[in-house]
């Protein structure tokens, strides 16, 4: 665990925080950019997201009549909750003080916060758009929060801990060892992450087609600078889980110490890390069409068993060895 | 310890003093608000204090009443247990006084405010009797006088026929709870030697009698506290009584109820047995993750926060369980913990569900509506009611920096040491019912959007919720107290695991010493190495990250917002009958979760030819268990009826052959 009387290491913070802001955007575009590649597009620059973000907040909001405070606060909140998640996750270095302000188990929360202020955004308007979002955001996510947390125990009951940084010391001192139960978990959780984010064959971020969407139905009524904070929330949590994949479950080229070098050595690892998952991911995305809604709960089970396999070959395999 | 003690007999006496001026309210309805409430008031301010002064001061002190039999004089006893649910009880009494003269101004007129206020006086003095109580006399009295004061709250609108067979499905259940609880007390009082608890603590009952006692008292406890299967008479029976009494039901009958649970099986049973903190813990889970499914499935806002009742005291008999099995395992530090988790969520449910339920009669004042599918809209025209309440439901979904988070995140914590225990079964057990948990609280926030999504938000669904007003500045005042106990809880925790150290120290003599080892900042219930959670800095890191958005924002070249119409497709403007419904949100869960309910669904044309959408959703519990047992009830009635041929020679041939029987077995 980190020193939490380190100045150096709490400067940190606000630096991967900004790391984290921008390059959030930019994960996003790398993904539409490979995914235009792949279907034989030229697609757009990584960098689109980012433009497209300045335009929003130079643009003018609009608040429909029916919509009341919890309408116009929810962007806040969840940008806030996200932001807050993403600085207590080990990003560049292992050395994070923040995570022992919140482990993985507020992480979850953090999250959890932010989707309920999102969903209840979509009610507030008082459109069909939105309740149908808010509805299938809520069933989606109520079945994904005990699978992730199922992943969460195992890494947990690995480390004997739930603070992020030590896991992923835990696992940066264990080397290389192929375990059942981390497989187990990391699948679960990749599947976990593709529902919780949005993505394709759980939801679609690029459709407006009114029956098949869920992210973007509740945030229909958004425009403006509070449909940017909303956007910026949701590539936030994109690249969130990511970090959360690739940091903790390969965790190699995290900086172990605060000099320059290990941290720029740990960012040009993540950033590659990262790179390989968003590849990846628009491959899946390529290749995989989209879920009716009720072969979702299906697809949500199975990450539930697989975390369960996880937790469970974690203790009758592993725990006491 | 005698001065929280002598706190205690005076909120007693001012309890008792405000149920007798009620007598006279019916004909003065000032009383009510003059007099009435503010003993009221009093008396749950001095429990207040009382149980603060006795979790400061830890120590035990005892009087005795000159009452009850002429061998048995009522034992009272203060410890850090009792102290714990005197405050609890105190600090939401406190907001229902303040709530009470503006909803009780509704029944000026129609219904009896004597009976009103006697019966609510009467029901805070037997709760405060029970948790002061030390021997089992003592106990069963004031334990009956709490069913009964309870009663006839529920019936208190006995004019409507579902509220008479609410309470009388109440009062069946509540008197076949408190049978089991006098059978258990009578193992322990047989074995020991004496109906005092002292006697009790002495004797330690253990082995095959402990788990008898164990298994009676758990039915007895667990009936009244709403524990699945046993939960039938809540959402029948919390939602038909008066709102204010609905918070003092839901977040204070059913802790009183989880106070005898703990005293009975922490304090006055032997050794912890671990088998006995399985099925605690499994009747838990179940509970938890059952209660939020039926909840779901509700539109009627009192019966669905009813139903959360249940999920709620299900999560804290997870915490419960999690501390039997590590105690009866040998983990006293580990047990404390859960014991730890268990209590916060106690004092937690207890200062929400008070929320919610005094929330809930504001909207029923305002609107005199129950049916979520006829509100909408209100936060617009009841805008503290709907700060209130969205604290309320932000809490109660376990979301940080509120304090259901803190106590579910103890929990959880509990459960993650169980990697400590030998036994592979229950390790892998544990963890199990800690994704019920997680499921739990997921589906507790689904419902909880739909809750608040229908009722204050999108557009009024119905002609009173159009016109609604706020409420009365004490009934917001109420609620205020409540929500601003909520924050506080969430965002110090450090302190209260603090106060609620003593109480482990007092039944499992171990305390949290690495709880708070880190400062006041930290939270670090194994220890800072394992976990750790800064509740304060987590509520000002929250508030920064708000405060830099905006800030930020407020600085570009576009400040203004324009109102527009919602985007309708090109159609026509939305109506409030386009918005999703309470059960159309649920609709997926419902479909996802379907086995577990007895759903009735029709489509039907009425006279003018409009399709109508017939749902019910049934709790299967009823077919499975209730329906069977009262069957078997009647049979066994009539069978015995045949005893009873009516003639007077039968009967004395009875009580002859009785008679012999039982001189052949004493001879």
């Amino acid at each position: 665990m980190a020193d939490l009387l380190n100045p150096a290491a709490w400067l940190l913070v606000p630096v991967q925080a900004l790391l984290f802001l921008v390059g959030a955007p930019l994960l996003a575009g790398w993904i539409r950019q490979w995914k235009g590649r792949l279907q034989n597009r030229r697609g757009p620059a990584p960098w689109q997201p980012l433009r497209d973000l300045r335009k929003l907040f130079a643009k003018e909001a609009l608040v429909a009549h029916s919509a009341s405070t919890v309408f116009r606060a929810a962007p806040y909140v969840v940008f806030a909750s996200t932001l807050l998640a993403v600085c207590i996750v080990p990003f560049i270095s292992i050395l994070q003080p923040a995570t022992a302000i919140a482990d993985m188990i507020v992480l979850v929360g953090f999250l959890a916060l932010g989707r309920f202020f999102l969903a209840l955004a979509g009610m507030d308007v008082g459109s069909s758009f939105g309740g149908m979002g808010s509805s299938r955001e809520m069933l989606v996510s109520a079945l994904a929060e005990p699978a992730m947390l199922m992943a969460v125990f195992t890494l947990a009951m690995s480390a004997h801990s739930t603070n992020l940084s030590t896991v992923a010391e835990y696992n940066l001192a264990q080397g290389l060892v192929l375990r059942p139960s981390y497989l187990f978990a990391l699948l679960g959780l990749v599947l976990v992450a593709v529902a919780e984010t949005g993505r394709i064959p759980v939801d679609n971020p690029a459709t407006h087609l009114e029956l098949t969407m869920i992210h973007e139905a509740m945030i229909l009524e958004y425009s403006g600078r509070h449909l940017a904070l909303m956007e910026w929330a949701a590539q936030l949590k994109l690249m969130l889980y990511g970090v959360l994949l690739v940091n903790l479950f390969f965790p190699w080229g995290l900086a172990q110490t605060l000099s320059p070098a290990a941290l720029l050595a740990g960012l040009m690892a993540v950033a590659a890390k990262l790179a390989a998952l968003g590849m990846a991911l628009a491959v899946g995305e390529t290749v995989l069409a989209k879920m009716r809604l009720f072969r979702v709960p299906l697809f949500l089970n199975l990450a539930f068993l697989l975390t369960l396999l996880g937790l469970l070959s974690h203790i009758i395999l592993e725990a006491g060895a | 310890m005698t001065a929280p003690l002598s706190l205690a007999l005076g909120a007693l006496a001012a309890a008792l003093l405000s149920a007798v001026a009620a007598l006279a309210a019916d004909e003065r309805p000032m009383l009510f608000r003059a007099l009435v409430s503010p003993l009221f008031g009093l008396a749950c301010a001095l429990l207040l204090a009382a149980g603060l002064g006795g979790l400061l001061h830890p120590g035990v002190a005892r009087a005795t009443l000159p009452l009850g039999l002429p061998w048995l004089h009522w034992h009272l006893r203060l410890d850090a247990l009792a102290a714990f649910f005197l405050a609890l009880i105190g600090v939401v009494g406190l907001a229902v006084a303040l709530y009470a003269p503006g909803y009780a101004r509704e029944f000026e007129k129609r219904e009896s405010l004597a009976v009103l206020g006697l019966f609510t006086g009467l029901f805070l003095t037997s709760m405060v009797l029970v948790v002061l109580a030390d021997d089992a006399f003592a106990f069963m009295v004031a334990w009956e006088l709490m069913s009964l004061a309870s009663y006839f709250l529920v019936t208190f609108q006995h004019e409507h026929g579902a509220n008479r067979r609410a309470g009388f499905l109440y009062l069946l259940m509540a008197e076949i709870g408190a049978l089991a609880i006098l059978l258990g007390f009578g193992v322990l009082a047989g074995l020991g030697d004496g109906f005092a608890f002292d006697a009790m603590r002495r004797a330690a009952v253990g082995g095959g009698w402990g788990t008898l006692a164990f298994v009676l008292a758990f039915f007895g406890f667990g009936m009244k506290a709403g524990l699945v299967p046993l939960h039938a008479w809540l959402p029948e029976a919390h939602p038909v009584a008066p709102s204010h009494v609905s918070a003092l039901m839901s977040g204070v009958m059913l802790k009183v109820a989880v106070y005898g649970f703990i005293r009975f099986c922490f304090d006055l049973l032997g050794d912890m047995q671990i088998s006995w903190g399985v099925a605690v813990l499994v009747v838990g889970a179940v509970s938890a993750l059952l209660g939020v499914l039926y909840a779901l499935m509700q539109h009627d806002l009192k019966r669905l926060l009813a139903y959360h009742s249940v999920e709620n005291v299900g999560i804290i008999f997870i915490g419960l369980g999690l501390a039997m099995v590590f105690a009866g395992a040998g983990f006293p530090a580990l047990a404390a913990l859960g014991l730890v988790a268990a209590l916060y969520h106690t004092i937690n449910h207890a200062l929400f569900k008070g929320l919610l339920f005094l929330g809930a009669g504001s909207v029923l004042h305002a609107t005199h509506q129950r049916d979520m599918e006829r509100m909408g809209g209100l936060l617009k025209l009841l805008p503290w009611t709907g700060l209130f309440f969205l604290v309320g439901c932000i809490s109660i979904s376990a979301l940080p920096p509120f304090n259901g988070f803190v106590s579910e995140w103890l929990t959880f914590q509990a459960a993650l040491q169980a990697w400590a225990l030998e036994n592979g079964i229950l390790r892998s057990l544990i963890p199990v019912t800690a994704a019920m948990l997680a499921l739990t609280g997921a589906l507790a926030a689904a419902c909880f959007v739909k809750v608040y999504g229908v009722t204050f938000l999108g557009q009024p669904r119905s002609t009173p919720a159009r016109k609604a007003h706020e409420v009365s500045f004490g009934m917001r005042a109420g609620q205020g107290v409540l929500a601003a106990a909520c924050l506080l809880l969430g965002v110090l925790p450090t302190f209260f695991t603090g106060l609620l150290d003593t109480v482990p120290g007092l039944l499992l003599g171990q305390h949290l010493p690495q709880a708070t080892a880190g400062g006041w900042l930290w939270l670090t219930p194994v220890n800072a190495h394992t976990a750790s959670y800064s509740a304060p800095l987590v509520f000002a890191a929250l508030a920064l990250a708000w405060w830099l958005a905006a800030w930020a924002l407020r600085r570009g070249a576009v400040r203004q917002v324009r109102r527009c119409d919602a985007w309708d497709c090109g159609f026509s403007p939305l109506t409030p009958r386009m918005q999703y419904s309470a059960t159309g949100f649920a609709q997926p869960i419902r479909r996802v979760f379907g086995p577990l309910f007895r759903i009735e669904e029709s489509m039907s044309r009425d006279e003018e030819g409009l399709l109508r959408h017939r749902l019910q959703v049934h709790d299967r519990l009823w077919e499975w268990l209730y329906l069977p047992v009262g069957r078997a009830a009647l049979r066994a009635g009539r069978w015995v009826g045949h005893l009873q041929g009516g003639n007077a020679r039968i009967y004395l041939g009875w009580t002859l052959a009785t008679l012999g029987a039982l001189l052949w077995l004493i001879s």
